[in-house]
């Protein structure tokens, strides 16, 4: 992003050359990352974008094509959200991350694929089908923000804009080498964000560097009354440099290393880690005690709150309806057996489960405890250190479909991001190596709550001593 | 923790979901696996911790009750399946 605003201002190149070389480029595209391209609306902001550049207007954002998440609402170009459900669905208004865009004048290129309602990690239950990871065809992107990492890793775009609500946004970024980060809760809106679990909801931003990502995420940051949920907190200001990491306590919890990482990654890792501790860095030997908790508190919580969020989804007011059905009950029943696909229903009824009179204390209150005491956990991890580093992922991208038939499986990969979203912290994914089979390897660095910056900043200084983040696809 | 065929069609009602006997099948071999898994749970001691239902402690958030506008009448039924006039049209719900 930054190189395509210095290329704007420096070479003959403008907007409107780069966004309809752009679409021709997504036009041949066999990835499968998008479902909606929105040609006339990119091509006119282009212009307006090109015009304003010749004016001698500085904004960063001016022409930078965006690709958007398809559960972001875009006023007047379709929002499915990968469902059938919504395969229809035209918002009639912008969320508020992308009036931010616009109004900073960027490009909103198109839609990205995704799983289904983002319930997934693989970009494999899309109504529209599966993404393909850029490395290598026959594997996942990750997911469930697949498209978004698969358009900003190909050079379908300059950046994305991605939602994570247990990894969605870090895990694929890990998976296709690129950087992605989930804020910390509140600091973005969710105005606009289809609702999938409210709690744990974050929209952030994925790009190929953590200098575009901080840049994004400056665009989209701060206070909306819109949602009750943003937090009026006094945002640190944009960072582009690096930062001097010497004597940066850096956490490395023992439980991050635990049964079910490969020992590639594993490798990968340490030898980021390693280079962090090159840097100045002191690493500190520590634990977060209830990691291996996280998975279980994670899918009864974020399917409770899902199974209420799907709620909405009756065929009345919005949506695909079946069509002649007996009465108000049958219309219900019908329209969402339809409408949902495989990973959605089993959600739902779990979550359903989980609220449902007799089993709301076993399940749900349980894991709202166990909650607690992860946030504690990180609590008392802060004192000792500034960040925490770890996996992204325990594995690499694998096949496509290899764990289709095994839901709990696929849940178990999420280990390592889900507990930046029950506690609510902001996490980066951030490219630390590459495997045998040339796949890369990302590594998560965790921060206390609005710590953003220093996320970014040591991102930033990782990424001036390394070459990861340049090597494509 | 089990789930039995008739759980799972008691579920599938509350969560308004009509399932073939395949799904239903599915469902429950699928789900008992999750809730058993989710049992590990137990092993944690939760005595006197208080649930964490959102990590920001919010109470309320207020705003100036003022006149604003808001979505107008036809972009709401923009996206309606079934409508006639200004209403959205569903099947009929008392005899």
């Amino acid at each position: 992003m930054l190189e395509t605003a210095r290329m704007y201002r420096h070479e003959a190149k403008s907007p409107k050359d780069l966004v309809q070389a752009l679409l021709a480029k997504i036009k041949q595209d066999t990835l499968n990352a998008y479902i909606t391209v929105d040609e006339a609306g990119s091509m006119e902001a282009a212009c307006q974008a090109t015009k304003s550049i010749e004016q001698g207007h500085d904004e960063i954002m001016l022409g930078i094509p965006i690709a958007v998440k398809d559960n972001i609402c875009t006023r007047g170009i379709p929002t499915s959200c990968g469902s059938k459900i919504l395969s229809n669905f035209i918002p009639m208004y912008d969320a508020h991350v992308i009036e931010r865009l616009k109004s900073l004048g960027a490009v909103i290129i198109g839609k990205t694929n995704l799983d289904e309602f983002a319930m997934g990690s693989t970009t494999t239950t899309s109504h529209v089908g599966p993404t393909l990871n850029p490395w290598d065809h026959s594997r996942t992107p990750g997911g469930s923000s697949g498209g978004s990492a698969a358009a900003v890793a190909a050079g379908l775009c300059a950046g994305a804009l991605g939602s994570d609500t247990g990894g969605s946004i870090r895990q694929p970024a890990s998976f296709c080498g690129i950087t992605g980060l989930k804020p910390t809760y509140g600091s973005v809106s969710r105005y606009g964000l289809v609702a999938f679990a409210s709690s744990l909801d974050q929209i952030g931003p994925i790009a190929c560097s953590a200098r575009d990502v901080s840049v994004l995420f400056d665009a989209i940051k701060g206070y909306d009354p819109k949602d009750s949920t943003s937090v009026a907190h006094e945002y640190t200001p944009s960072v582009l440099d690096g930062i001097d990491i010497k004597g940066l306590r850096i956490g490395v919890p023992r439980s991050f290393f635990s049964q079910g990482l490969s020992e590639q990654v594993e490798r990968e890792l340490r030898s980021g880690i390693s280079t962090l501790e090159e840097l100045g860095a002191t690493i500190v030997d520590m634990d977060i005690p209830h990691i291996k908790y996280g998975v279980a508190s994670y899918y009864i919580i974020a399917n409770a709150e899902a199974s209420s969020n799907l709620a909405r989804y009756d065929g009345v007011r919005y949506g695909a309806r079946k069509m002649d059905t007996q009465s108000l009950s049958d219309m219900y029943l019908e329209t969402r057996a339809k409408g949902f696909g495989n990973e959605v229903k089993r959600r739902i009824m779990l979550g359903t489960y989980a609220l449902s009179a007799g089993y709301y204390d076993q399940y749900y209150k349980k894991a709202s405890k166990v909650r607690t005491l992860l946030i504690n956990d990180f609590k008392s991890a802060f004192g000792i250190c500034d960040l925490i580093a770890g996996p992204t992922t325990p594995v690499t991208a694998f096949g496509l479909y290899d764990m289709v038939d095994d839901p709990l499986s696929i849940y178990l990969l999420d280990i390592y991001t889900i507990p930046a979203n029950l506690t609510g912290l902001p996490a980066i994914s951030i490219p630390c190596g590459f495997d045998d089979d040339n796949l890369p390897v990302g590594m998560q660095l965790i921060a206390p709550a609005f710590r953003e910056d220093l996320l970014l900043r040591t991102s930033m200084t990782f990424q001036d001593n390394t070459n990861f983040h340049k090597v494509k696809p | 923790m089990k789930i039995n065929k008739a759980e799972v069609e008691y579920i599938a009602n509350l969560a308004r979901i009509s399932l073939d006997d395949s799904e239903v099948k599915r469902l429950k071999k699928e789900l008992s696996s999750i809730l058993n898994y989710m049992d590990l749970l137990n092993e944690v001691d939760t005595t006197d911790v208080e649930p964490t239902v959102h990590t920001r402690t919010i109470t309320n958030a207020l705003r100036p009750d003022e006149l604003r506008e808001s979505q107008n009448k036809q972009d709401a039924l923009v996206n309606a399946p079934t409508r006639q006039n200004d209403f959205f049209v569903v099947p009929k719900v008392i005899e």
